[in-house]
């Protein structure tokens, strides 16, 4: 899960890494609340997940509370990117006099985390690593070692930032990593880390992302989770514990393991090129297809107005595909006069005769079925064309 | 021969009194897996009917391995304890552990995979992987062993249903051994572990790579490929039409703006003279092809 700016704002602080004092506001009228109580300038930032909001106008500078109002008015309702901002961030402005980068994020090829430290800030980190490579310091922790002081300071100067506030990085660098691995995060980015003009070191704009899986160690991530922005139907299917992701095309798609959901959303892909059909979505019911799964399932694709057809592909490994067809013939019953698109099923592996039996005896005017995943494919994209 | 497991695996199941783990148990017995105990903590001292076998249960995975000489073990146990259990086989030095279990936090598997590393004694297969089969020796897992029989294909893949379907698609064939290695950020064995050793192995004559989206190991497979393996491989790589920032089920498929995307293994892998099907009944016809001649 990614964090916006403000939550990641007040995990950082909760965790007593340095920040400014900062509010979230949805309305102009709580964006003029916030500014007047922290008085004096304040900076009006959009919200949203994708970057280069700087650009496109989503960060303004405000001169008192009033002028707060005027800009959180012109950002609140914005199109960044596709990115529609809901969302105003009120943050105390500071005088600042330097800009610096300092991240740390799990490394999946190493399969370590990796720290990333540089006294150039406020761009692209890519472009450091591209343009100035000698100012980024990229060091590998082992997670069961950890971050010391003297490795933090080792760090620090690796990143080139300079002797006077060495000491003060590291500080932040730990509390960093502290707060790293009390989260369960996957990645922690501060840019830019600002000196200020008064010489203070301060978490200006950060970045976070937490693993989903150990949400049962952090019932408090719940809270993070920003439900205006999932999809209905996606929201639906995570309340019936399916892994479903929303996408834009005309054939839902359910299928047995991600790995075989993913490549049948690429087989109808190609199919449905010279239909004009992509995909509708990605669905995947894992191990056991039971009829509920099944009924769950088919109703969350079927309610998605955009479908014309539907493709059910199941490998059976440890699923029989006897308990798929029969999953399919009572979800159809459960789902009665609302299910009302074609459904094509490939049913393969183990117990394949008995599940395709069991589909032919039913006889469902809905269901068609064929052998292999191409040719299924090729005509479910074609009835999602009709 | 076969990589990693053959007919010697004398394999440990830990959390084998769970409901996952007996079921699989079962089923890797009746496979012809030599199971010789199953690891509970707290409940050493049982003995457990699998199917007519008399299964010894101990408390830890060193007991085990004194009481039964095993040299393997999966787990099936929950995400909250996985990270103790793979733990307690690391510090009995098992050579195999291989993690079944899906939904760890990568944390967890980030510091039992650099305590394994930090041994050197222990390859760990997974976490979020569905094990490996050298068919007719050893079952290690819950890939179904009714799918096809012993061959000389090698087969690699993140994916546990695109394993089973691809040795469908060559089940005339069979293989040597299939290991399904995972779809979490953080995995023991890769792609290349797996190439090295198949490409090692005197009775794989080719190799099958399934890989998907996110991260860059196919990439480093692919230059890995250029390198070392001589033998033919082909390959398949999912999600070509993942849409950027969602993870599409497996924890570790996930496009982050240009990176990790399927067209950037595909062209990787192609660059090496690795053949990739469109679909995997493309690329089974692509082995098919190879082994005919």
């Amino acid at each position: 899960m990614d964090l916006f700016e403000y939550q990641a704002r007040d995990l950082f602080e909760s965790h007593q890494v340095p920040v400014l004092a900062g509010a979230v506001a949805t309305t102009p009228e709580e964006a003029f609340a916030a500014a007047s109580t922290m008085g004096g300038k304040v900076v009006v930032k959009a919200q949203v997940k994708i970057g280069g909001r700087g650009k496109a106008g989503g960060v303004k500078l405000a001169l008192d509370a009033e002028d707060a109002r005027e800009k959180a008015a012109a950002i609140l309702g914005m199109d960044i990117k596709g990115h529609t901002v809901h969302k105003v961030m009120i943050a105390q402005a500071a005088p600042i006099a330097s800009e610096y980068y300092l991240a740390i994020l799990l490394d999946r090829a190493n399969r370590n985390f990796l720290v990333m430290a540089s006294v150039a800030g406020g761009m692209e980190i890519e472009e450091v690593a591209h343009t100035s490579p000698e100012k980024l310091a990229r060091v590998g922790i082992d997670p069961n070692v950890g971050i010391s002081l003297e490795k933090a300071q080792e760090i620090a100067r690796a990143g080139q930032f300079p002797d006077d506030v060495v000491d003060q990085v590291a500080d932040v660098l730990l509390k960093l990593w502290a707060a790293f691995i009390a989260e369960d995060a996957t990645l922690m980015e501060i840019n830019p880390l600002v000196k200020t003009e008064d010489g203070r070191i301060i978490a200006l704009d950060g970045k976070v992302t937490l693993d989903d899986n150990a949400g049962f160690r952090h019932p408090d991530h719940e809270a993070l989770i920003d439900h205006a922005a999932t999809n209905p139907l996606e929201a639906l299917a995570k309340e019936k514990d399916l892994n479903y992701v929303k996408l834009d095309g005309e054939v839902g798609i359910i299928g047995n393991g991600a790995g075989l959901v993913m490549s049948t959303l690429d087989v109808v892909a190609y199919a449905g090129e010279k239909y004009g059909v992509k995909p509708a979505n990605f669905l995947d019911i894992g191990g056991g297809a039971s009829a509920e799964v099944m009924a769950n399932g088919l109703s969350i694709i079927l309610g998605d107005t955009d479908v014309k057809s539907v493709f059910v592909n199941v490998f059976g490994g440890i699923t029989a595909c006897d308990a798929v067809a029969n999953g399919i013939v009572q979800a159809l019953a459960i789902l009665g006069s609302s299910a009302t698109k074609p459904i094509v099923v490939r049913l393969d592996g183990n117990n394949v005769i008995e599940g395709r039996r069991i589909l032919n005896e039913a006889a469902h005017p809905l269901i068609e079925q064929l052998d292999t995943m191409d040719g299924a494919a090729a005509r479910a994209a074609e009835l999602a064309a009709k | 021969m076969a990589i990693f497991i053959n007919e010697n695996s004398k394999v440990l199941v830990q959390g084998m009194t769970g409901s996952e783990g007996t079921k699989h148990t079962k089923r890797m017995l009746a496979s012809g897996t030599n199971i010789v105990g199953g690891v509970t903590p707290g409940k050493g001292g049982q003995v457990v009917d699998m199917d007519g076998q008399q299964i010894p249960v101990f408390n830890s995975v060193s007991e085990a391995v004194a009481a039964t000489g095993a040299n393997a073990s999966v787990i099936f146990v929950p995400p909250k304890f996985a990270k103790a259990a793979v733990i307690d086989a690391i510090d009995a030095a098992l050579p195999i552990v291989v993690v079944i279990t899906e939904g760890i936090p990568v944390h967890d598997s980030a510091a039992f995979y650099a305590y394994a590393e930090s041994k050197g004694t222990t390859r760990l297969i997974g976490p979020n992987c569905p094990g490996l089969i050298s068919p007719g020796k050893s079952n290690i897992g819950i890939i179904p062993a009714d799918i096809t029989g012993p061959g000389r294909i090698g087969l690699v893949s993140k994916s546990g249903t695109l394993t089973y379907q691809m040795m469908y698609e060559l089940r005339d064939f069979g293989f040597s051994t299939a290991v399904g290695i995972g779809g979490d950020p953080i995995i023991g064995t890769t792609h290349i572990d797996c190439l090295r050793a198949f490409q090692d192995d005197p009775d794989t004559d080719a190799i099958v790579m399934i890989g998907e989206i996110g991260g860059d190991a196919e990439e480093r497979a692919a230059a890995f490929i250029g390198e070392y393996v001589t033998k033919p491989v082909v390959g398949y790589v999912a999600g070509f039409t993942a849409p950027e920032g969602k993870t599409m089920g497996h924890a570790g498929a996930i496009v982050s703006g240009s990176s990790g995307t399927a067209a950037a293994k595909k062209e990787a892998l192609e660059a090496v003279g690795v053949a990739v099907g469109k679909t995997p009944s493309e690329t089974a016809a692509l082995m098919r092809k190879i082994l005919q001649g």
